[in-house]
């Protein structure tokens, strides 16, 4: 018989930016465990919140930026509705506080398989050079400003165009200062210092979805490409590939960090054939549901090792296979919207 | 593996490079020289198939076949 699980998700914001939760979910719903699913969201419009089929309940929580003690009430009064199980955050914004607060979640009774806070402070964007170093992996030329002025004396790798990046989310190619400029003030207003320069690698974007039991083993590893990519950097389409030396970087980087839970590792290939690592995400990416199409279900995985069950690394995946995203447009009723808005759960 | 017998190849003539995700199409001629590669066919017996099957001249046929590979090489789905 199944056991039934209580599961909290986060990034139910399946918009054109879209957040991992609907994918998450997706993922666990084709697991051969029962679950129960309880929407986490912070907005009223997360698209996630009004699909059918898709989350038993939501509760709307605290932005990250209300501070830990809102965050903890909102949880600890969903708890002790819901005897959630295991929760999975999937916006790199909230991860420091469930990071940071994961013991006092398990006494709630709430498991969550993530980084460490070593492990996710050290792959921040502004430490990358330093991770690069440490764990002998290529990257590009990096760096960490935090006022605008550092743009006019940047160290010559950084000839234009070079990318310019918000500490957790958006990045710009620039052409000239005065856009660097442009786009400093815009990043910076909306996710905080520092900046973070990198040097533009010519060639073929390429990424991979792993997951790491915090042992050194990597139980889960697809490696895709973007077909079609948006204005706003998201892939609107992909196909997982065979790259044989790109998966050999992901089990080395799983092996020296000893890393625990999702990740996804953004990397470029460049024409003369080398791998330059240009992001780790600490988390489950929004397009981890062709990795499930592909043969490795890593929400189920995921939730398995949260759980502290044993489970053996899957290392095949079906070569070729494609997603597509659409979107679409739901009808809600008035009366949803209403409950949401008004008591914070629907 | 040889870059060549890596690929996944259609009967269509869809061509899909599982290393990097990238696919092509090529025409019935294109198809037809992928197919006599992979059996390990010399060049010149490649082009008297081409002159046999397409009806075409000598040079005619090493010039469609050279021209492929020259693209098949540039985008690397050949060694």
């Amino acid at each position: 018989m199944k056991k039934k699980l209580t599961i909290g998700v986060t990034g139910l914001n399946n918009i054109d930016s879209p957040g991992p939760g609907v994918p998450v979910i997706r993922g666990i719903k084709d697991a051969d465990f029962e679950a129960r699913i309880i929407g986490l969201a912070y907005e009223n419009l997360e698209p996630g919140i009004y699909m059918k089929g898709l989350v038993d309940k939501t509760y709307l929580l605290p932005f990250p930026s209300a501070g830990s003690e809102a965050f903890l009430e909102r949880l600890s009064f969903i708890q002790e509705n819901e005897k959630m199980d295991i929760i999975i955050p999937n916006f790199d914004s909230e991860l420091y506080l469930f990071i940071k607060y994961k013991d006092r979640l398990l006494e709630m009774g709430i498991k969550t398989f993530l980084p460490t806070m070593n492990q996710f402070e050290e792959r921040h964007k502004d430490n990358l050079t330093e991770f690069a170093k440490k764990y002998d992996i290529t990257i590009p030329e990096s760096k960490a400003i935090l006022k605008t002025d550092e743009l006019s004396n940047l160290p010559k790798p950084f000839a234009y165009p070079y990318w310019i990046k918000g500490k957790f989310y958006e990045a710009y190619k620039v052409e000239n200062r005065n856009q660097a400029i442009y786009y400093f003030n815009k990043i910076s207003a909306k996710w905080g210092l520092p900046i973070v320069i990198q040097k533009a690698i010519q060639g073929t974007e390429l990424n991979v979805i792993a997951l790491g039991d915090g042992e050194g083993n990597t139980t889960a590893a697809v490696a895709m490409r973007k077909q079609y990519i948006t204005d706003k950097g998201k892939a609107w389409g992909g196909i997982t590939l065979n790259d044989p030396h790109l998966l050999e970087i992901t089990h080395h980087i799983i092996k020296q960090t000893k890393w625990r839970g999702a990740m996804e590792l953004e990397m470029i290939k460049s024409k003369d054939g080398e791998y330059h690592l240009i992001e780790i995400n600490p988390r489950i990416p929004a397009w981890v549901y062709l990795a499930v199409g592909a043969g490795q279900n890593i929400p189920e995985m995921l939730c398995k090792l949260a759980l502290g069950e044993k489970i053996e690394p899957i290392t095949e995946y079906e070569i070729g296979k494609m997603f597509i995203r659409y979107s679409w447009d739901l009808i809600g009723d008035i009366k949803d919207f209403e409950k949401i808005i008004v008591f914070g759960e629907l | 593996m040889s870059k060549l017998s890596s690929l996944a190849i259609s009967d269509n003539g869809f061509i899909f490079k599982p290393s990097t995700g990238e696919s092509y199409t090529t025409n019935e001629i294109g198809l037809f020289i992928i197919n006599l590669l992979r059996t390990e066919n010399s060049g010149e017996e490649i082009i008297e198939a081409i002159m046999d099957d397409f009806d075409v001249d000598k040079i005619t046929a090493g010039r469609d076949m050279y021209e492929f590979l020259d693209v098949m090489k540039r985008e690397s789905l050949i060694d």
